[in-house]
């Protein structure tokens, strides 16, 4: 495991740290009508402020990010805004990892796994969606021009770490 | 003698860079620039292999990827060792060692062409026919013969060392070739905007502008334009150039497979880099460019070294600077050899004859070669040739106009080239389905209707003059783009080209005047012959499926490039039918071989699958855990000390829980957060048990099936609210449960507000099962009333400082907890229990141990005990189905069940073996003792440390119905009604009122 | 690998997907038919995905089985 772990590359994968998850879901709906204090990007879209983030999982279902410390905050504001509707939130901090891949060739490495079309038309920054990588599932965000975020289930991480710095072997790795 | 014939000056090849290699151990010298069969030719070697099953001494027929004789097996070293490469598509590099292939001793020297001289007992389908007697001769003699006699090449024997990349690519419009039709299509679609990917199987661009040394295009020479073409699209953003890359396979909804070589050919790679790529390239729209291969002609004796096709020798000298030969017969029905014959008489080559089967040639290129005096000899056939490892003589004759031949003419020689034409190349197109329709002016099968969204090209839709050809690329590229949604239409490019007149010609079929007994080469590759042909449609095949599974013709790694139309026209002739009447086999990927390794890619070694660890792994492992694979988890399987092996250290783990207390990382099972007003409701539709009057606080086992009334999994389910439950899945059954969930509460129950959300890794769970468990836990938790838990109870509080979700809840059937925290904390927690139990002899065990203790209490293990056959009522659970509920999933089928006559299902039952120490076998058959009827198998068996002798759970017909009878389990040494004596017994071993749960 | 079009995600690579089956499956009749007996046509094919690593949401769609080109768009009620 840490041999895999040892294989990351200088190509610009760095480990993020710790946050603060939650699922949040119920009938799009709801999610309209209540002024909820984050704004819950579209189909396929991110959307960020204050250090919080939103991203869209499916109808109705989105994966709120914030910092730890938040964490209790953003939980409790979202209960109170939702107090009455039917909803679910639940905490998912330490179900995923989340790390950074950076660099020109970034979307070529993940293209090694990935079949999703990362051209900045087809997947503009801001862009995030669920997808493969090799055997893993992730979470891709894009959140700039040659920087992607993605967020694992936390058992996968050694190995998309691995995938990552193998694919990025011939690029200087 | 180095490069006898290379000449003084000219080709593509970089004469400032010699390079070294050797072939079959004999060292030769080459140029940068040229491949392996150039370099070969350039040395005066022709013999370069033996042929597949007759073993004859074979040569180059063509310079391409088409290439069906000269496989060669190259080696940088004991573990890179590749064989079956075709010669002409060897780049050279200094140092290259190649060796010839299916011969032994040597290829000079060939035991094997015994074949050739057996070949009358060795035609078409023979080993459905021959050696046949007697009987066990073929098992012992003929089979191992035949089988060390056939195959092509040497597998390696070492694992193979180099890394193989993927690649997920999308595109506007991929062209596939870069030939004068490619190259156009690439501009106009790179004008356009669009995203391009432009992909040819030759390091160089360019296609036969490559070897275009007469025709000028918008005033320039060919490679001037092929020069700045390709700068243009270089230059270009959006466009990729993929060289040394061959679209192997067209695939649905277009995706289309490359296999890019990217270190191949240098002589040191950089061992960073990948030596191959696949790439899947999704493309809005294709255009295939995909160019003609030129057919030989089938005539006896057709296959010696030294006959190749004319153009391709036309290739080697304007390419690569090399005379194939010094006297050159040329044998053609296509202007294209005249052309040939040109070139190589302005190199030096004395030209002996040309053989023109027809008998006019008015085309542009037969009168400049009879004005440059070659000897032209009209309406003549071949009727053979001679030569053993080299060709030396060409048997011509006269055709009268009744088609029968005159007296032989036998022409010396050590090159004959031959031209039959030229088939397009549809490969690519009849792989993504399209229609193809059969063209009787050019004798040729043409792409009709595309399937995919496809547009062709160039030579592979037959055109052959390089104006059209031009133009028709640019249409095609400009008409992609469009398709693919670019507005922008690119520059108007009229491509004016001054060229002499395009050849025109070509056959299909056997050459008239076939000698009795002597053989005309048809699918070099397979060895068959026109011979075999008629000998399947004599033996009543019809259909070419049929034809050619018999015969073998177009099924070898080159898929007939040079003799699927051929074989058509024999067998078009031998059945009195039109070509398109018998029909063409489908095409299938890959159009060329790849390697293994593209397919691969990284999923190799570590990186073959998740290596899922838990969140308190270091820790075990720290302990000496031996781990064992579940899924893709690492699991703890048991803690061996000093000197244990693992029944004893089962033993003392087993013994450790029942005493004092055992630690146990149950992290791996499944957990799902199931919450929303309708929750209970959800939960109620779905598995057979109650819960809407479960309280908060409490936890129940539920048993989830499916429509079929079988059990699919199980779990203990925590309401930790009115809207929140806690549900477990097992850890192999987490995948499908979710998907299930999903699938009833989005389309069948869409009314219900509820939602599901995964958080199996959100929690590491630690179990504490023993009578000291509770002594243990208790100074460590926090705002949990431990004493006030009873079993199968839950609470949410606090543990060495993080949260914690705390169920009491035993799975080995002492008293018990299940410690959930946030992952992140699971390894401390670990620490912090071990620490705290330390003073009462606070245990870690592992899986195995966790399987004996639960199967002394007869719990189920899910996909262990059961099968996906066994309904609640099989598996003595029959009384947690639920009365009175009105719906819920299986409800319909255990209702069926119930209905139809009772007896004959298996159920799960408990077996002590007379023996106590005998160990039954999981799976092993019970039968029973009066008349050795099979009445089910062991699910489970173990040696109890706690019962001191050995236990299993079994599924036996009427099990319950039984209890006290003896039946036998058939073992490997002891079968059926002799195997081992066991008494049916409860499922259950020890403490059945369960009075261990409190302590 | 097939191009699918999920009707929240546009169009994805098939192995983002999972196959979920006939559409419109009859509870109504025998259950011997619901549990096992499934039609096999040539041709139009109503059927069920689920984008499983996507937006994991089910949908009903209609493909042909000998071209495997998806007819006309999914409904976005399965």
């Amino acid at each position: 495991m840490d041999d895999l772990l040892a294989r990351t590359a200088p190509l610009g994968i760095r480990p993020l740290p710790a946050m603060a998850r939650f699922m949040l879901q119920a009938r799009p709906a709801t999610l309209a009508g209540v002024p909820l204090g984050i704004v819950l990007p579209p189909a396929c879209r991110a959307t960020e402020a204050g250090g919080r983030a939103a991203l869209w999982l499916g109808p109705g279902a989105y994966l709120l990010r914030t910092t730890p410390a938040d964490g209790p905050a953003l939980a409790a504001a979202l209960e109170q805004a939702l107090a009455g509707q039917a909803h679910a939130l639940v905490e998912v901090s330490d179900r995923l990892t989340a790390l950074e891949l950076a660099g020109e060739e970034a979307a070529a490495v993940l293209n090694a796994g990935c079949p999703l079309d990362l051209d900045l038309a087809a997947c503009p920054v801001g862009f995030c969606a669920r997808s493969v990588l090799g055997k893993a599932g992730i979470l891709l965000w894009r959140t700039g021009a040659a920087r992607f975020l993605l967020e694992i289930e936390r058992s996968f991480t050694p190995y998309v770490h691995g995938f990552l710095a193998e694919a990025g072997r011939e690029f200087g790795g | 003698m180095s490069q006898a014939l290379r000449t003084a000056e000219g080709g593509r090849i970089d004469r400032a860079n010699p390079l070294g290699f050797s072939f079959d151990g004999r060292s030769y010298r080459g140029f940068a620039g040229d491949t392996l069969a150039s370099a070969l030719l350039a040395n005066g070697v022709h013999l370069l292999a033996r042929s597949f099953k007759y073993h004859r001494p074979r040569g180059l027929l063509t310079a391409g990827s088409d290439e069906p004789n000269a496989l060669v097996e190259l080696a940088r070293d004991a573990a890179r060792c590749t064989p079956n490469l075709r010669a002409t598509q060897i780049e050279l590099y200094e140092g290259l060692r190649a060796r010839s292939q299916n011969r032994t001793p040597s290829l000079a020297f060939d035991l094997g062409a015994v074949n050739d001289r057996l070949a009358p007992l060795l035609p078409a389908g023979f080993y459905y026919k021959t050696f046949m007697w007697p009987k066990a001769a073929w098992k012992r003699l003929y089979e191992p013969s035949i089988r060390a006699m056939a195959g092509l090449g040497r597998a390696p024997t070492r694992p193979d060392p180099d890394r193989y990349a993927q690649r997920y690519a999308h595109c506007d419009v991929l062209v596939v070739g870069s030939g004068p039709a490619g190259l156009a299509a690439a501009l106009a679609a790179a004008e356009s905007g669009a995203r391009v990917i432009l992909c040819d199987e030759q390091a160089a661009f360019g296609g036969t502008l490559l070897a275009e040394d007469e025709a000028r295009i918008e005033g320039g020479s060919a490679e001037a334009f092929r020069a700045a073409s390709l700068a243009t699209l270089a230059a270009a953003p959006r466009v990729r150039l993929l060289a040394r890359t061959t679209a192997f396979g067209y695939f649905p909804h277009n995706m289309v497979g490359l296999a890019e070589r990217i270190t191949d050919h240098l002589a040191a790679p950089d061992p960073r880099l990948p030596r191959e790529r696949l790439w899947q390239v999704r493309a809005r729209e294709v255009v295939l460019a995909t160019g003609a291969h030129e057919r030989p002609l089938v005539f006896p004796e057709n296959d010696r070294p030294g006959i190749m096709l004319a153009e391709a020798a036309r290739v080697y000298l304007t390419r690569y600077g090399v005379r194939p030969g010094t006297r050159a017969v040329l044998a053609t029905a296509h202007d294209g050899a005249y052309r040939t014959a040109l070139a190589l008489h302005r190199a030096g080559v004395e030209i002996a004859a040309i053989a023109d089967l027809r008998g006019t040639a008015g085309g542009a290129w037969p009168a400049a070669a009879r004005d440059a005096g070659l000897p032209v000899r009209l309406s003549t056939t071949i009727l053979g040739t001679t030569g053993r490892r080299r060709v030396a003589r060409v048997d011509l004759a006269r055709l009268d106009a009744d088609g029968r031949c005159g007296v032989v003419e036998p022409v010396p020689c050590d090159l004959l080239l031959m031209s039959g034409g030229f088939t397009p190349s549809v490969h690519l197109f009849s792989q993504s389905r399209g229609r193809l329709r059969f063209d009787d002016t050019l004798q040729a099968y043409l792409p009709d209707t595309p399937a995919e969204r496809t547009h062709v090209a160039g030579a592979c839709r037959g055109l052959v003059a390089l104006a059209d050809v031009l133009a028709d690329g640019y249409a095609a590229g400009a008409a992609a783009a469009q398709a693919a949604g670019c507005n922008r239409a690119p520059s108007a490019r009229p491509f004016p080209v001054t060229a002499r007149e395009s050849p025109a010609g070509g056959m299909l079929g056997a050459l008239p005047g076939n000698r009795p007994g002597a053989r005309a080469f048809v699918d070099f590759q397979n060895d068959v012959t026109a011979k075999d042909l008629a000998l399947a449609t004599r033996e009543g095949f019809r259909s070419i499926e049929h034809i050619k599974r018999y015969t073998t013709t177009g099924m070898a790694t080159d898929q007939g490039k040079s003799s699927n139309m051929n074989a058509l026209g024999i067998v078009a002739d031998a059945l009195g039918s039109p070509i398109p009447a018998i029909g063409l086999t489908t095409f299938r990927m890959p159009y060329t071989p790849t390697s293994f390794g593209i397919f691969a890619g990284a999923a190799r070694g570590d990186l073959f699958e998740p290596l899922r660890m838990t969140p308190m792994h270091a820790q075990a492992a720290a302990l000496g855990a031996v781990f064992e694979d579940v899924g893709q988890w690492k699991r703890a399987r048991y803690f061996p000390r000093a000197g244990e092996d693992m029944a004893a250290a089962v033993a003392r783990e087993c013994r450790a829980v029942r005493s004092a207390c055992g630690l146990f990382d149950a992290s791996t099972l499944g957990k799902i957060e199931i919450v929303g007003p309708d929750a209970a409701t959800f939960l109620e539709r779905l598995y057979v048990n109650a819960w809407h009057r479960l309280p908060s606080g409490r936890c129940r086992y539920g048993l989830l099936l499916r429509e079929d009334g079988f059990i699919f999994d199980d779990g203990v389910i925590g309401r930790l609210a009115t809207d929140r439950f806690h549900v477990t899945t097992t850890t192999g059954g987490i995948g499908r449960v979710l998907a299930m969930m999903e699938d009833y509460r989005q389309t069948e129950w869409p009314e219900l507000d509820v939602w599901l959300t995964a958080t199996t890794e959100q929690w590491a769970v630690l179990a504490l099962q023993g009578p000291r468990a509770k002594d243990i836990l208790a100074p460590l938790v926090e705002a949990v009333d431990l004493a006030a838990m009873t079993h199968m109870s839950l609470a949410e509080g606090r543990i060495a400082g993080v949260p914690l979700r705390l169920f009491r809840v035993s799975f080995t059937g002492e008293m018990g907890f299940e410690v959930n925290v946030p992952a992140s904390a699971g390894a401390a927690v670990w620490e912090a229990l071990m620490a705290a139990g330390a003073a009462c002899g606070l245990t870690p065990y592992g899986t195995e141990a966790m399987h004996v203790l639960r199967a002394e209490k007869g719990y189920l293990v899910i996909g262990q005990d059961t099968d996906g056959t066994v309904s609640p009522d099989d598996a003595g659970l029959g009384r947690m189905v639920a009365r009175g509920k009105p719906d819920f999933i299986g409800k319909r089928a255990l209702e069926a069940m119930a209905a139809r006559p009772a007896g004959g299902r298996q159920h799960l039952v408990g077996l002590l073996s007379e023996t106590p120490a005998q160990v039954l076998e999981e799976g092993a058959q019970i039968v029973a003792e009066t008349d050795g009827a099979r009445l089910g198998h062991v699910t489970s068996a173990y040696y109890s440390p706690t019962l001191g002798r050995a236990i299993a759970l079994a599924m036996v017909r009427d099990g319950r119905a039984r209890l006290g009878e003896r039946l036998r389990v058939a073992l490997p040494e002891a079968p059926a009604r002799e195997g081992h004596a066991v008494r049916v017994v409860a499922p259950v071993f020890y403490d059945p009122e369960g009075a261990r749960l409190d302590g | 690998m097939l191009l699918i079009h999920c009707p929240w995600c546009g169009p994805r690579a098939e192995i983002e997907f999972s196959y979920a089956g006939p559409a419109q499956l009859r509870r109504d009749g025998a259950l011997e038919d619901l549990l096992y007996l499934r039609d096999n046509p040539k041709g139009r094919h109503e059927e069920r995905w689920r984008h499983a690593h996507g937006c994991g949401q089910f949908f009903a769609t209609a493909r042909d089985t000998v071209s495997d080109f998806f007819l006309p768009p999914p409904v976005a009620k399965p």
